[in-house]
């Protein structure tokens, strides 16, 4: 295994391509992604719903299902390709080296289990820990993501807690094994907003503390533009765009983020209604030659439908899939 | 769970109640069993005296009560044709069905449950499409069928198996058991098998239909993400997710079996109580069917007061009321 910190990032994904083979048709969910982590770094991957951000971390852990398979690129965790590596191989990986947290948090915690069992499966595969340390360190962790009585809390069964708690002890799972990489998939959505700001707090000062890397999925710009370091940002399976936050949220090159920004709500004016990006994302399953974008986007040309628009580098160091890019401050 | 106790014991007097009616009834419709008991050549004044010796010549609703009040105090009355009691001539008999039953479900689940589990994570393999249709087979092909056919390839043709009777038993607590010796395993192999394969399929296809509808879950998937072993995934997260249903067919299948093996114990000359139902309706013995019946009812509400308790033992979410 290669060990080089300082030209080695933490985790590269290159010219990804993971496809579902469905009886209507191929959907290319994702189709020729890259990014690059850095140890400690926060990525935000961003878009809309179906722009393929759950097979991308789905990828990663090697979880793809048949109809489903990783067609082609490269994912290298420390300079180690899990595409090509076996399933023993990636079972070490999960959990302990990368670990997931899911989106539905009603969802992902089997309901006939204990909270205890379901933390301790965690320790049990990936330590040597004996079985005292081992609830030893569960119930630090579970108070450290702020769940109280925990000892008491380990024997209880998913249904006695709330959507909240359920997403706490998720969070936790994915933090016991000390991870170098975390990626969460829209960790709160399905929770109500002042619970949303707490578990994301949360899961910063958790990966801070370890210098853990964060993969962070989401479709809410405001939310990653406030945690991310940089961002990525998904449409039909490609990057149309990614950058150094601060850039891309004040001076983005693609129309696609554009849309996007301007759709946050401002919270000075919450009773307007956000300004949505006209039109609808398209059937992957047959996209129309040229950029994927065209049918929705104010700035589309004759060029746009016969070409598609390779990644390329633009102003303040941004790469973006555009044929008429954005200039610095240029609106819609 | 104390009022749940009690709610149980009196549907099940309640059950009883009503079985024991209906079967009443049944009895009192079909046949003369009075015939059964005088000889051939008898009187009319000898079987008019043999009607009253069994009650036969009052009223239903008398007949009623005094089978109803007898049944309270115990008495469960004579079979016509042993002149022993009907319940004693059943009990003597239940071990060997039960024990047949009890190997066959064993062997129904120890085949059922791996299978079921393997087709239903891996619905597109040859392997499960090959599964699956056995199990059509075990469900369609007729028990006889199956039996006859194993004595001719065992039995006859092979020699490896007996085709008939229980065998050396030995007695452990009073009761005769054949599970404890060679000869008696050897005996009980194949109607155990026979009695096996249409339960084996059952619990196959429900495995199977859970375990595809589990394998859909979120948790299967973040199990999976916490790095658990595919077996750890399929079979402790997975199988007990699916078990509700396939639990509630074991139960009504063991029900099943214990109550009517009558075929496959009348084609192995199983001495078990399957086939003294059947001698018995044969010859009208009424007191034995009753009796037969009421317990099979019994039977039925315990197994199924059992299988509510493991509905509870597996899912926390289910609570007695
Ligand atoms: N198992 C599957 N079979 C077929 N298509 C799938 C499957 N899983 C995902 N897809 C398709 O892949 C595309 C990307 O899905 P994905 O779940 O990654 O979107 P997403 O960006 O996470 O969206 P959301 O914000 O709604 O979670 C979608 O078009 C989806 O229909
Ligand atoms: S390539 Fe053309 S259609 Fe696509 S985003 Fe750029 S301007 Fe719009
Ligand atoms: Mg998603």
């Amino acid at each position: 295994m290669m060990k080089d910190a300082a030209n080695t990032a933490l985790l590269t994904v290159r010219n990804l391509r993971t496809y579902f083979h469905t009886f209507s048709g191929t959907v290319r969910a994702v189709d020729g992604v890259s990014f690059e982590i850095g140890q400690g770094e926060v990525m935000g991957l961003v878009g809309e719903s179906g722009g393929g951000k759950s097979v991308v971390g789905f990828s990663i852990l090697g979880l793809i299902d048949s109809p489903g398979k990783i067609e082609g690129g490269e994912i290298l965790l420390e300079g180690r390709d899990l595409v090509t590596a076996g399933e023993d191989h990636l079972r070490h990986v999960r959990g302990r080296e990368i670990s997931m947290v899911f989106q539905d948090p009603m969802t992902s915690l089997n309901p006939l289990h204990t909270v205890g069992r379901q933390m301790d499966e965690v320790l049990r595969l990936h330590s040597d820990l004996r079985a005292d340390a081992r609830h030893k360190a569960c119930v630090d962790m579970l108070e450290s993501v702020g769940i109280s009585r925990a000892a008491e809390r380990l024997k209880a069964y998913p249904h006695q807690f709330s959507g909240g708690m359920r997403q706490r002890v998720v969070i936790a799972i994915a933090m016991l094994a000390n991870p170098k990489l975390i990626i969460a998939d829209e960790p709160t959505t399905a929770l109500d907003v002042t619970i949303q700001s707490q578990i994301l707090k949360l899961m910063r000062a958790q990966i801070a503390d370890k210098g853990a890397s964060m993969i962070l999925i989401t479709h809410d710009l405001a939310v990653v533009s406030e945690m991310a370091d940089h961002i990525t940002v998904l449409y039909c399976g490609n990057v149309v765009e990614r950058g150094a936050t601060r850039d891309l949220i004040e001076t983005p090159a693609h129309p696609y983020t554009r849309g996007l920004i301007d759709s946050i709500p401002d919270t000075s004016e919450r009773l307007d209604r956000l300004s949505q990006i006209p039109g609808s994302v398209p059937d992957i399953r047959n996209l129309p030659q040229g950029c994927n974008f065209r049918d929705r986007c104010p700035r589309a040309q004759a060029l746009c439908a016969q070409k598609e628009p390779p990644l390329t580098p633009q102003h303040n160091g941004l790469m973006a899939a555009c044929h008429f890019p954005l200039h610095p401050g240029e609106r819609l | 769970m104390f009022g749940y106790l009690i709610k149980r014991l009196i549907q099940m007097l309640l059950v009883l109640w009503v079985v024991s009616v209906i079967v009443f009834l049944m009895m009192s419709f079909t046949g003369d069993p009075v015939f059964m008991v005088v000889p051939i050549d008898a009187t009319d004044a000898e079987i008019a005296q043999a009607r009253r010796l069994l009650g036969l010549d009052q009223s239903l609703l008398v007949q009623y009560w005094k089978f109803l009040t007898s049944l309270l105090q115990g008495d469960f009355g004579r079979s016509y044709v042993f002149r022993q009691p009907a319940m004693t001539l059943i009990l003597e008999r239940m071990p060997a069905t039960v024990e047949m039953v009890l190997v066959a479900m064993a062997l129904a689940v120890v085949v059922a449950i791996p299978l079921g589990v393997y087709a239903g994570a891996n619905p597109n393999s040859r392997l499960s499409r090959i599964i699956m249709a056995s199990s059509l087979l075990g469900i369609s092909l007729p028990g006889f069928w199956v039996g006859m056919v194993l004595i001719y390839l065992f039995a006859v043709h092979w020699g490896v198996f007996p085709s008939s009777g229980r065998g050396d038993t030995a007695e452990i607590f009073g009761l005769r058991v054949s599970l404890l010796t060679r000869d008696g395993w050897h005996h009980i192999a194949l109607p155990a098998i026979t009695l096996s394969l249409g339960t084996m399929a059952i619990l196959l296809r429900m495995t199977r239909a859970g375990m595809m509808e589990v394998s859909r879950q979120d948790y299967m998937k973040f199990a999976r993400a916490k790095g658990a072993t595919r077996r750890d995934v399929l079979y402790k997260h997975g199988l007990k997710n699916a078990l509700i249903p396939v639990v509630t067919i074991f139960g009504l299948q063991l029900g099943d079996l214990i109550a009517f093996a009558t075929i496959t114990e009348t084609i192995f000359s199983w001495p078990g109580m399957g086939k003294l139902l059947i001698d018995s309706i044969y010859r009208a013995d009424r007191p034995v069917i009753v009796v037969y019946l009421m317990l099979v009812a019994l039977i039925f509400v315990v197994i199924n007061f059992l299988v509510d308790i493991v509905y509870t033992l597996i899912d926390p979410r289910i609570t007695l009321k």
